[in-house]
C-alpha cells in the first residue's frame, strides 16, 4: 500500500517509470534464479559463490531496510547479527551439535535477544545516539568475540561439517544451497511486505514520519519500534547461519563495524524503504567491489568517492531514480 | 597498589586522547549537526605526518608541528571540497559519504606510503623514566602526552568561552540562522571549525604515533571509543566529553588490567580465563548501557539540543 501510495505523489510520467522499475526487479529475479544453471553449464563455480554471498547478504541488507527505510532507525550496528546467527552456528558445530534443525532456532533466537536488549537500551534514544549506540554496541560484540579463545579468538573457527537437516536438504550441494539462500531472501522480502503493509507496518511507518504525532494519537511508539527492531535482527540472524555455513568459516571479521557500514551502502544504494532496493544495492554494491578490485589494486580509492557522491547527489537509490527520484 | 596507579595514569592518558578526539567530533556535530565517521582517518593522517616529517626533517619538535599544519589544511579542504556538501543532508546521508572518505583515506594511506606500518622514534630525553611518587617509575614521554592535552583543553576552553571565534561557535551551536543573518560568513567558520576538530584529531594522532605502530585503519576503534565518550558525555558538550573520556580512559585501562585478576579469585580458573578477556572488553560498554538507562540524553546534555 505505501508502495501504491508513492507512485501517486511522483507525478506525470510515474506509471512508466514504475514500469520500469518493475522490469529491473523482475529481470534481476530472474538473472538470480538462472545463475547456478549458467554455472553449471560453464563450470565457472566462482560465480555461484559470489552470487550466493549477494544473496545471502542482501538478506541482511532486507533486514536492515525494515528499519531503516521503514522504520527510520539508522542502525550502524547490523553486521552484528550476522555475526551472532554465524557464530551460533560455528560454536554449537564445534561443540558436536550439527543439526540445522537445532543451530538455526538458535541462530535467530540468539540474534532476536541480543536484538531486544540493545534495542531496549538504544530506542530511548533518537538521531545520531542511535547511530553511535548500535554502533558501539556492535562493537563491544566483536570484541566479545575476539575474546573467546575457545572458538579461535582473532583468528576465527572453521567448520568442518555444514548444517545438516537429516537428508531434507543437503548444503554440501552448491546449487541446493544458492537455492536455499534466493527462497530465505524471497521469503524475507516477502515477509517484509507482509509487514510494511500491516497495521503494525503503518504505525511503524507512522513514527518514521512523526513519532510525536502517532504517539498522541495513542499509539505506544516505542513497543512497536522494537518489535520491528527484533523482527530485523532475526531475520539477519538467519543471514549470518547461511553465511557461516557458505564460508564454513566464522571470524569477528564477520562482525567487523566496515561490515554494517557496508550493509548500510547497499540499502541506501539500493532505494532506501523500497522492497527490492537492498536486492539490487546488494548486487551492485559486491559486483561493484568485485569489479573495482579486478581492475585496480586500490578498489576503495574508487569506491569510496562514488559512495560520498551517492550520499550528496543520488537521492532514493537505483530504485529512485528509476522511479524518477522522490525520495530524499 | 603501585601497579594501580601505573594503570591509572595511563587510563588518563587514553582518556586524554579520547578527549583530543571526542572534542572535534562533539564540536563539528554540536555546529553543523554532522557525523563525522573520517575523524578516524585524521587522526590515521596525522600520525603518518608526524612520522614522515620526523624523517624529514630530523627533528621530534619540527614533525609534531608540521602534523598538526598538515592535518588542519587537509580538515579545511576536505571540508570544502566534501564535507560542506553534506550538511544539509540527513544524518543517515552523511554517515555514507563520511564512510566513503574513510575508505578513500585508508587506500589513499596505503598507496602514498605502502602497506606495512611506520614508527615514529621519540627523543633522547623522552624515552627515559621519571620517579613519580616514592618507588613509582612512569615513562617521561606518558606525562608529556597528559599535559599536553591538558594544556590543549585549556586553550580550547579559553578559545570557546573568551574569544570572539569561540563566541560565534557558541551562536552558531544555538542558532545558525540568525548568526548567518547577522553578517557573519557562516560557511568560513563552518570551514575553520572543521579544520579545528582535524587538527585535534590530528595532534591526538601525532602524541600516539610514538607509543602504537602507525598504521592504516589505527584510527577506527579509537573513533568508536570517542563515540562511546561522546554518549555518556552528552552529544555537543565539550565538558561533558572531557569528564566522560577521563572516565572511560579509566575504565577501559583500569578494567583490562584488574578485571581478569578478579575473576579469578570468584570463578575457576578454565573459565576465568575464557570469560577474562571478553568480560573486561565488555565494561566500557556495560558503563555505556547503565549511563543510557538513567541518562539517555548522556551525563551533560547540551542545553542546545
Amino acid at each position: 500500500m505505501s508502495a501504491s501510495l508513492e507512485q501517486d505523489t511522483i507525478g506525470a510520467g510515474s506509471d512508466a517509470r514504475w514500469m520500469a522499475s518493475a522490469l529491473v526487479t523482475i529481470a534481476v529475479v530472474a538473472v538470480l534464479g538462472l545463475v547456478p544453471l549458467y554455472t553449471t553449464l560453464t563450470g565457472n563455480a566462482f560465480l555461484l559463490t559470489l552470487f550466493t554471498r549477494v544473496l545471502i547478504l542482501a538478506i541482511g541488507a532486507v533486514s536492515l531496510n525494515l528499519i531503516m527505510g521503514y522504520g527510520g532507525m539508522v542502525s550502524f550496528g547490523h553486521a552484528a547479527y550476522l555475526g551472532i546467527g554465524g557464530y551460533a552456528v560455528g560454536i554449537l558445530a564445534k561443540e558436536g551439535v550439527g543439526s540445522g534443525y537445532i543451530q538455526w532456532p538458535v541462530a535467530v533466537a540468539a540474534s532476536a535477544l541480543y536484538a531486544l536488549v540493545v534495542g531496549a537500551l538504544s530506542l530511548r534514544t533518537r538521531g545520531v545516539y542511535f547511530i553511535m549506540i548500535t554502533l558501539a554496541f556492535a562493537q563491544m560484540i566483536y570484541y566479545v568475540a575476539i575474546g573467546l579463545d575457545r572458538y579461535g579468538g582473532d583468528d576465527g573457527l572453521t567448520i568442518y561439517q555444514r548444517s545438516t537437516f537429516g537428508g531434507v536438504v543437503d548444503l554440501n550441494n552448491k546449487t541446493v544451497f544458492y537455492y536455499l539462500c534466493f527462497a530465505v531472501l524471497l521469503a524475507g522480502i516477502y515477509l517484509v511486505s507482509r509487514i510494511v503493509n500491516s497495521r503494525f507496518g503503518l504505525v511503524i511507518q507512522g513514527a518514521r514520519a512523526n513519532e510525536r504525532r502517532m504517539r498522541a494519537i495513542g499509539f505506544p511508539t516505542f513497543r512497536y519500534k522494537l518489535v520491528c527492531f527484533v523482527i530485523a535482527g532475526a531475520l539477519c540472524g538467519l543471514a549470518g547461519a547461511l553465511l557461516a555455513n557458505h564460508t564454513n568459516f566464522i571470524s569477528p571479521a564477520m562482525m567487523h563495524w566496515t561490515r554494517s557500514g557496508d550493509l548500510i551502502v547497499m540499502v541506501v544504494l539500493g532505494g532506501l524503504g523500497t522492497l527490492f532496493g537492498p536486492l539490487i544495492g546488494a548486487l551492485v554494491f559486491l559486483l561493484l567491489e568485485e569489479g573495482l578490485s579486478r581492475l585496480t589494486e586500490y578498489p576503495d580509492l574508487f569506491l569510496g568517492p562514488i559512495l560520498l557522491l551517492v550520499a550528496i547527489y543520488a537521492h532514493g537509490g537505483i530504485e529512485g531514480l528509476l522511479r524518477g527520484g522522490r525520495r530524499g | 597498589m603501585l601497579y594501580f596507579i601505573e594503570q591509572s595514569l595511563n587510563g588518563v592518558q587514553l582518556g586524554m586522547l579520547l578527549f583530543l578526539l571526542a572534542a572535534g567530533l562533539t564540536l563539528v556535530f554540536g555546529i553543523m549537526d554532522l557525523v563525522n565517521l573520517a575523524h578516524g582517518s585524521l587522526y590515521m593522517l596525522g600520525a603518518y605526518f608526524a612520522a614522515t616529517f620526523a624523517v624529514l626533517t630530523g627533528s621530534f619538535v619540527a614533525a609534531v608541528a608540521l602534523a598538526l599544519i598538515g592535518s588542519l589544511i587537509v580538515g579545511m579542504v576536505l571540508e570544502v571540497v566534501a564535507i560542506r556538501r553534506l550538511y544539509e543532508r540527513s544524518h543517515l546521508d552523511q554517515v555514507l559519504g563520511t564512510f566513503g572518505l574513510l575508505l578513500f583515506f585508508n587506500e589513499a594511506v596505503r598507496l602514498i606510503w605502502g602497506p606495512a606500518g611506520m614508527t615514529l622514534a621519540l627523543p633522547a630525553a623522552m624515552l627515559t623514566a621519571v620517579q613519580i611518587i616514592p618507588g613509582v617509575f612512569y615513562p617521561v614521554y606518558r606525562l608529556v602526552i597528559i599535559l599536553a592535552a591538558l594544556a590543549v583543553a585549556a586553550l580550547l576552553y579559553f578559545v570557546v568561552m573568551r574569544t570572539r571565534l569561540g563566541m560565534l561557535i557558541r551562536a552558531g551551536a544555538s542558532n545558525r540562522e540568525m548568526v548567518g543573518a547577522l553578517g557573519i560568513n557562516i560557511k568560513l567558520l563552518y570551514t575553520l571549525v572543521f579544520g579545528l576538530g582535524a587538527a585535534l584529531a590530528g595532534f591526538a594522532g601525532v602524541m600516539q604515533a610514538p607509543i602504537l605502530t602507525v598504521q592504516i585503519g589505527m584510527g577506527e576503534n579509537i573513533l568508536i571509543l570517542a563515540f562511546v565518550v561522546i554518549i555518556i558525555g552528552g552529544i555537543g558538550s565539550i565538558r561533558g566529553a572531557f569528564v566522560a573520556a577521563v572516565f572511560v580512559g579509566l575504565v577501559e585501562t583500569v578494567g583490562r588490567a584488574f578485571l581478569p585478576d578478579m575473576l579469578h579469585r570468584i570463578l575457576s580458573t578454565n573459565a576465568a580465563a575464557t570469560l577474562g578477556p571478553a568480560l573486561s572488553s565488555m565494561s566500557i560498554y556495560m558503563v555505556m548501557a547503565a549511563v543510557l538507562v538513567f541518562r539517555p540524553e548522556g551525563l551533560f546534555p547540551a542545553a542546545s539540543r
